[in-house]
């Protein structure tokens, strides 16, 4: 099945780091990750978030981690897979 | 392509339209069903396999003609596949998929989408479609409900063009009387918002909640319409389809360009003599698709893709082979086939900012950079087009433009965010004036695009 294969194909490949993603839906600009997180997040001029581009790297992920927790409104995510 | 339809043979046996010739509108009147079978003959969808099916399309390399132009056939495989791991996930007779992690566990078979909502206000290319050839839009429907086991599908008409339900609705009746169809097609009325026929807010109002775009993942093809996976097509694709199953990817190939394929509608508006859609080969120039329509005025620009698309500058850009690949080449994109013509007595800058506010309002507020950034971009522009704009504006349109791009659930934010810089590009000359002199005389002329009064959709 397509869906094997594709499985093979990514253990294949180097796994890119996990990101951080924003729900902007969900997303109320209470800026607890922009103060947990500043290395990879800043405000915009309405106090919402703009994440770096990019994985986040090893050393900053215990604090992405954290950054996600403290979310109140459960908009950042760590997501593993480009779209997931 | 001739505007000429093509002949039936006296025997009434149908034959593929010729290379050049019309494939979706052939005659200027609705197709009753008997007319839509001497026409093209008729389909099979039962006796095709899906892998057959599936298959073809993607041979065929059709692309989506709602505007994003992602490969049909893959949108429709993964639907027909993930359709297939809901099944196979579920065990026969048990309740053992309680605490899997299958993300199908509870999805039974798939939903299909037709998305003729048109929401874009210059475009009337799915209107038009549906009005002439509803059969060949329920053909392709029909086939692909069967390549991806669908169990319910939708036809989602537009509030501007509400009023064609009712004929659609007898077209359906039409097809359950000769039994052709295993999956009745319900049809439906979309909300009146430019929002509203976007791909996730219908899925949003299929579900009871507000028909305003959701944040994707899911994706509509694992967890869409009633949980289930979901193919969303436009109509136009659809109709598509239901060719390509008659007469094959070879067939479809004949139209169009090895990185385009087939024919598209696209709709012409603006500065023509003869406003209207048109069926092209994928590929055509734009001088060319531009002179069919009559191009006796003097034009400056055209705006391809509609309000969320680009500028291009006349008659540098006639040359672009109006294709989804030959627009990008040039900067812009095809989308749902917009192509309107702006005249040299309009102001590019005028027109621009007025599309700018439209779709400020038409922000759905959902999303924090959207709601704060759309409406200060849509003011700078204003002012730029009919204030007396500083030196600084227009670093701030662009920064504004920056800041709200990549940053909705949606593309609203994005498209406004290109249409304004292409603006500021394609009409730099203007805005030089502008800046010195205070608005032109151009810009207090009647509007060139349409754009819709709040409400009044």
């Amino acid at each position: 099945m397509t869906n094997d294969r594709d499985a093979e194909a990514r253990h294949q490949r180097p796994l890119p780091g996990p990101r951080l993603q924003v729900n902007p839906i969900a997303c109320d600009a209470r800026g607890l990750c922009i103060e947990l997180l500043p290395e990879l997040i800043s405000a915009d001029p309405w106090g919402y978030p703009i994440i770096a581009a990019g994985p986040v790297p090893l050393r900053l992920q215990p604090l992405a981690r954290r950054a996600v927790a403290a979310c109140p409104t459960l908009a950042l995510k760590l997501v593993s897979r480009i779209g997931q | 392509m001739t505007t000429r339809g093509y002949a039936v043979p006296s025997a009434g046996r149908p034959v593929a339209p010729a290379p050049g010739e019309l494939r979706l509108i052939v005659r200027d009147k609705p197709l009753s069903l008997a007319e839509h079978v001497d026409q093209y003959g008729q389909m099979q969808a039962g006796q095709l396999e899906p892998e057959t099916l599936i298959a073809e399309v993607e041979r065929s390399g059709l692309t989506g003609r709602g505007g994003g132009a992602f490969p049909a056939g893959r949108k429709i495989r993964a639907v027909a596949e993930a359709s297939t791991r809901a099944r196979s996930s579920r065990p026969a007779g048990s309740s053992a998929a309680k605490g899997s992690t299958a993300k199908g566990s509870t999805a039974k078979s798939s939903v299909i989408i037709a998305n003729g909502s048109e929401s874009e206000p210059a475009s009337s290319k799915d209107g038009v479609l549906l009005r002439h050839a509803p059969h060949l839009v329920l053909d392709g429907i029909a086939a692909c409900a069967s390549a991806v086991g669908a169990t319910r599908a939708y036809l989602c008409v537009g509030h501007g063009t509400a009023a064609i339900a009712p004929f659609l609705t007898t077209a359906v009746a039409e097809r359950d009387r000769a039994g052709l169809d295993k999956v009745r097609v319900e049809v439906i009325t979309t909300a009146g918002r430019y929002l509203s026929g976007q791909e996730s807010a219908l899925i949003s109002a299929l579900n009871g909640h507000a028909p305003l775009p959701t944040f994707v993942p899911p994706r509509p093809a694992e967890r869409g319409a009633h949980r289930r996976p979901t193919l969303v097509l436009n109509v136009e694709t659809f109709a598509h389809i239901a060719l390509i199953a008659r007469f094959g990817s070879h067939w479809f190939r004949a139209a169009g360009t090895p990185g385009a394929s087939g024919s598209a509608l696209v709709t012409v508006t603006g500065a023509v003599d003869r406003p209207g859609v048109r069926e092209i080969a994928l590929g055509t120039a734009l001088g060319e698709v531009l002179q069919r329509s009559g191009l006796s005025r003097p034009a400056q620009a055209v705006l391809t893709g509609g309000y969320f698309g680009t500028w291009l500058p006349l008659p540098a850009a006639l040359a672009v082979p109006v294709s989804d690949d030959g627009m990008r080449a040039a900067g812009a994109a095809l989308g749902p086939g917009v192509l309107a013509v702006l005249p040299e007595s309009a102001c590019g800058l005028a027109e621009t900012a007025r599309i700018a506010s439209f779709l400020a309002t038409e922000s759905a507020g959902q999303c924090g950079p959207c709601r704060n950034g759309l409406p200060p971009l849509a003011d700078a522009l204003n002012w730029i087009a009919f204030g007396r704009p500083g030196p600084d504006i227009v670093g701030w349109v662009h920064q504004l433009a920056d800041l709200v791009t990549g940053r909705g659930a949606c593309h609203l934010p994005d498209g406004t965010a290109g249409l304004v810089r292409s603006a500021l590009t394609v009409f730099a000359a203007d805005l030089r004036s502008h800046a010195a002199d205070g608005p032109c005389e151009r810009s207090s002329g009647p509007p060139i695009l349409p754009v819709p009064v709040r409400g009044s959709r």
